[in-house]
């Protein structure tokens, strides 16, 4: 063992709008398999995403916020291109002054290298907990096929050393990067760039399965030990068909798929999933990690469920309260909440 | 508002940071440095209050602020919370949903205005019925 | 403390008054009312003036300086006073002590506020600073929208009606348009009223006073040397002046204004008298719901019934006690640190039985309220014939 989950949390705000409005207003039927994406809200925004994400996270991990020695946040929408986000959520959870903090970008990945970096921290002994976090509201240019995926979320994994506070282990980590240019947005413009069908079989299906396979090889594991598998899920057949080409079945994909309600949170996406299934893990199960970010790079955790979890769960709202709070809205709503939002 | 002025009171509009009278008990939030009541002798030390309590009386604002134009219709509700005092804030995630005297709030972090400075973040009141 | 009259009034029209400045209004209302009292500058020992925000609209402050340089006073001792919309009257309360205590013999109070120069939001941001700026206005909350807590909350405890309120702006627009200085000469029904746009629900457009500009002036010498000024002067026979907390959140109560109550306890004991006995007043309706809750503190009516006594016409002419027939802030206009003083020529006007088609016949006793804020501040002036 590494180190280990003391408390998660999630945040989604209310709002969802249906691919098939998108679909109605640009007159083309997506092939995304979702039903619905997040939309935040006027006043949201990364950064108060990740505040209640966070302050959801510590309600489970129960411990004092100024324990904390690390504040990392992972976004690819920071409400500021200079002045890092991190900062804010750290005072907002009462973690200051006495920590580190730096935000991190990674596409959508950013979430998972706050958390190996917090992982890093802990298991040298140089930080007591540490709090990664990974936000989006994610921009796309209307009309564009990303539109129809790209959406608003937070989740927040706070980690620690003592085992006895774990609702999960971290067994090991491993990544897998190259500079590929699949996804990208230059400085002062609004809309990100990507390479149409480039983004498939040489960028999230490369790096996802490298990382995943190098991981199992690193830690000797097989599909067959691991009772759940959490992909980075840009839209419905990328993670199932991904977890397929490994050799692991459907029913371990399914309990960490979110994406058909709530669209692609970008670097909460794989973090959410796997609050979803440690909402729904028992005891002693063994939970894939696999998170992808354009540019490009995967990280692969593995992640063994303790006896914590079960009476830690209830401490916070679930990822199914957040996926029922929902209130629909029309294109019109939806583009002036994405003008207000900003 | 000026970066140092927001800055200034972040603990009270992030955290909820009030102050209450070692000898009457009064808790005030927005702070207070003297107890009305008990003038110098009241002792005023920190207080963090919850964030919960219920609607006072509300309005639908659509002559708005400046600032606050591109949110028009906001509400901004007068809060009594649980420690007895009362705040003013504006609700969100109401969604179109009808407010009631009575109804229970509780504070959530979110963005209060973007004057085209720095951003301004506080609290405003979410009805816990829309969770 | 000797007693103090008033022995000359002037005012300018209210409006939005593109063509005269800051200081033309001030000297206009200032020479008129040293024409009414038959004096001139020389005879003046001291001026204070009520503004508001000449920083905020005009961008100038040091305005009790600018004036008694623009009106050729120089070195005369000169005061500006700042209470919000309360500013006029408490300048006239200044100007009051200054004149009973000794200190000065022939006082003049002026009230003046150039608002139409900035622009829509320029306007409604100004006047939030009446406001709790740290807590209220950085919520989003504007001067409209906490009195329309109030409205929402004074409903709900005592089941005033949307029409009560509407009709407060009927009877005041009426007013107005038989007073040649009023902003608005139209009249309006209730209809109009309750299908104008929303501003902050429940109050609507037209439940609200406008912005405007315009300037008053009163002359105040001691009551025993009144007769030699005028045939008809008005002893102010009682001044009263509280304060209540900034904030609405942390007011004892959002259906009275402390203030006002304190206020006129202090004008009635002074003076002597019992609201019974007042037949006229000007009252502060920036907002309908403000006239209504003040009926109610200036103990005209109980608490609570200030819908009922205007819907039954107590607060018209015929009525208990005429309300605000200049046309109160609604009707006459508002130009904030001018109504404190606007009100106190009316109601000289109508004890002198010169207030033409809108006088109350014979009117005895008046009464002036001035509000600043959200009735943090509250002025109370009680005026009657003298012998």
């Amino acid at each position: 063992m590494l180190a280990g989950i003391v408390g998660y949390g999630v945040y989604l705000p209310l709002y969802r709008i249906k691919i098939a409005e998108l679909a109605r207003v640009w007159g083309r039927k997506p092939d995304v398999e979702i039903e619905e994406k997040s939309v935040a809200g006027p006043d949201e925004d990364t950064t108060t995403m990740a505040v209640e994400a966070a302050r959801n996270a510590l309600k489970r991990a129960g411990i004092n916020p100024k324990d904390i020695g690390a504040v990392y946040v992972g976004s690819e929408s920071p409400p500021y291109a200079v002045k890092p986000t991190a900062t804010i959520v750290a005072e907002a959870v009462e973690a200051t002054p006495e920590t580190t903090a730096a935000d991190y970008e990674f596409a959508c990945k950013a979430g998972t290298a706050a958390l190996q970096a917090c992982v890093g921290l802990v298991t040298s002994g140089q930080i007591k907990y540490g709090m990664a976090i990974g936000s989006d509201s994610a921009q796309c240019r209307p009309g564009d096929p990303l539109e129809f995926t790209a959406a608003a979320g937070a989740a927040c994994y706070i980690v620690g050393s003592s085992s006895n506070e774990w609702v999960a282990s971290i067994e090991g980590f491993y990544s897998y990067t190259t500079d590929t240019p699949d996804f990208w947005r230059r400085e002062g413009k609004p809309y990100p760039s990507h390479g149409g069908r480039f983004t498939g079989k040489p960028a999230y299906f490369k790096h996802v399965l490298a990382a995943a396979q190098g991981l199992m090889r690193k830690l000797n594991l097989t599909p067959q030990d691991f009772d759940y598998v959490v992909l980075h899920q840009p839209n419905f057949k990328y993670p199932l068909q991904a977890a397929t080409e490994l050799g692991f079945p459907p029913e371990k994909v399914l309990p960490g798929l979110v994406v058909k309600h709530i669209g692609n949170t970008y670097s909460a996406s794989s973090l959410i999933g796997l609050a979803y299934v440690l909402d729904q893990a028992r005891v002693d199960q063994r939970i894939l990690l696999v998170s992808y970010g354009s540019g490009a790079g995967s990280d692969a955790f593995s992640i063994k469920t303790t006896e914590n979890l079960e009476s830690k769960k209830p401490l916070a709202p679930s990822v199914e309260y957040y996926l029922k709070r929902r209130v629909l809205v029309d294109y019109g709503i939806y583009s002036k909440l994405k003008y207000l939002g900003g | 508002m000026a970066a140092p002025r927001f800055w200034r009171e972040i603990p009270s509009r992030y955290n909820l940071l009030g102050t209450r009278c070692r000898n009457c008990g009064k808790v005030f939030f927005p702070p207070r440095y003297l107890c009305p009541q008990c003038g110098r002798k009241g002792n005023v030390e920190p207080y963090k209050v919850k964030g919960k309590g219920k609607i006072i009386s509300f309005t639908e604002v659509y002559s708005p602020a400046p600032a606050f134009e591109k949110q028009v219709p906001y509400i901004i509700a007068l809060i009594e919370l649980e420690e007895g005092c009362r705040v003013l804030a504006q609700l969100t995630d109401t969604a179109g949903q009808e407010v009631k005297i009575g109804e229970e709030v509780e504070m959530v972090f979110r963005k209060i205005s973007e004057e085209g400075e720095i951003i301004c973040y506080g609290y405003k009141a979410r009805p816990v019925k829309s969770s | 403390m000797r007693k103090v009259a008033i022995i000359g009034v002037g005012t300018t029209k209210f409006g939005e008054l593109w063509w005269s400045s800051f200081r033309e209004l001030v000297m206009e209302a200032g020479i008129r009312a040293l024409e009414d009292a038959g004096i001139g500058g020389d005879d003046i020992d001291a001026i204070y003036v009520g503004n508001m925000s000449g920083g905020q609209f005009i961008r100038q402050e040091h305005l009790a300086c600018l004036i008694a340089d623009h009106a050729g006073l120089n070195p005369l001792p000169c005061t500006r006073v700042e209470a919000a919309c309360a500013s006029g009257g408490l300048a006239l309360r200044q100007a009051m002590i200054a004149v009973a205590s000794g200190m000065h013999d022939i006082v003049v109070a002026a009230g003046v506020e150039k608002m139409s120069d900035v622009i829509g939001e320029g306007a409604v941001g100004a006047l939030a600073s009446a406001s709790d700026q740290e807590w209220e206005a950085f919520v989003g909350a504007t001067f409209p929208s906490l009195y329309a807590l109030m409205a929402r909350r004074h409903m709900y405890e005592f089941g005033t009606t949307e029409e009560q309120m509407a009709l407060v702006a009927v009877k005041n627009h009426a007013f107005a348009a038989r007073n040649p200085c009023a902003q608005y000469h139209t009249k309006i029904s209730v209809e109009d009223v309750l299908r104008s746009p929303p501003v902050c629900t429940p109050l609507k457009l037209l439940d609200c006073s406008p912005i405007s500009d315009g300037a008053a002036c009163v002359v105040l010498a001691p009551a025993e040397e009144a007769k030699r000024y005028t045939d008809t002067p008005i002893l102010i026979a009682g001044s009263g002046h509280a304060t209540d907390t900034l904030a609405l959140h942390s007011r004892r109560s959002l259906v009275q204004l402390d203030a006002t109550v304190e206020a006129a306890r202090e004008a009635y004991r002074m003076a002597g008298l019992t609201p019974s006995e007042v037949q006229v007043a000007e009252v502060h309706d920036c907002f309908t719901i403000a006239e209504i809750m003040a009926i109610e503190d200036l103990g005209f009516c109980k608490k609570g019934e200030g819908g009922k006594m205007t819907e039954e016409g107590q607060t018209n002419l015929g009525g208990k006690v005429v309300v605000n027939p200049s046309g109160g802030l609604k009707g006459k206009g508002h130009p904030v640190g001018a109504t404190g003083i606007a009100q106190a020529v009316e109601i000289v006007l109508q004890l002198r039985g010169e207030a033409g088609k809108r006088q109350v016949e014979g009117a005895q006793v008046g009464l002036t309220h001035n509000v600043g804020g959200t009735g943090g501040t509250a002025v109370v002036h009680i005026f009657r014939r003298m012998g």
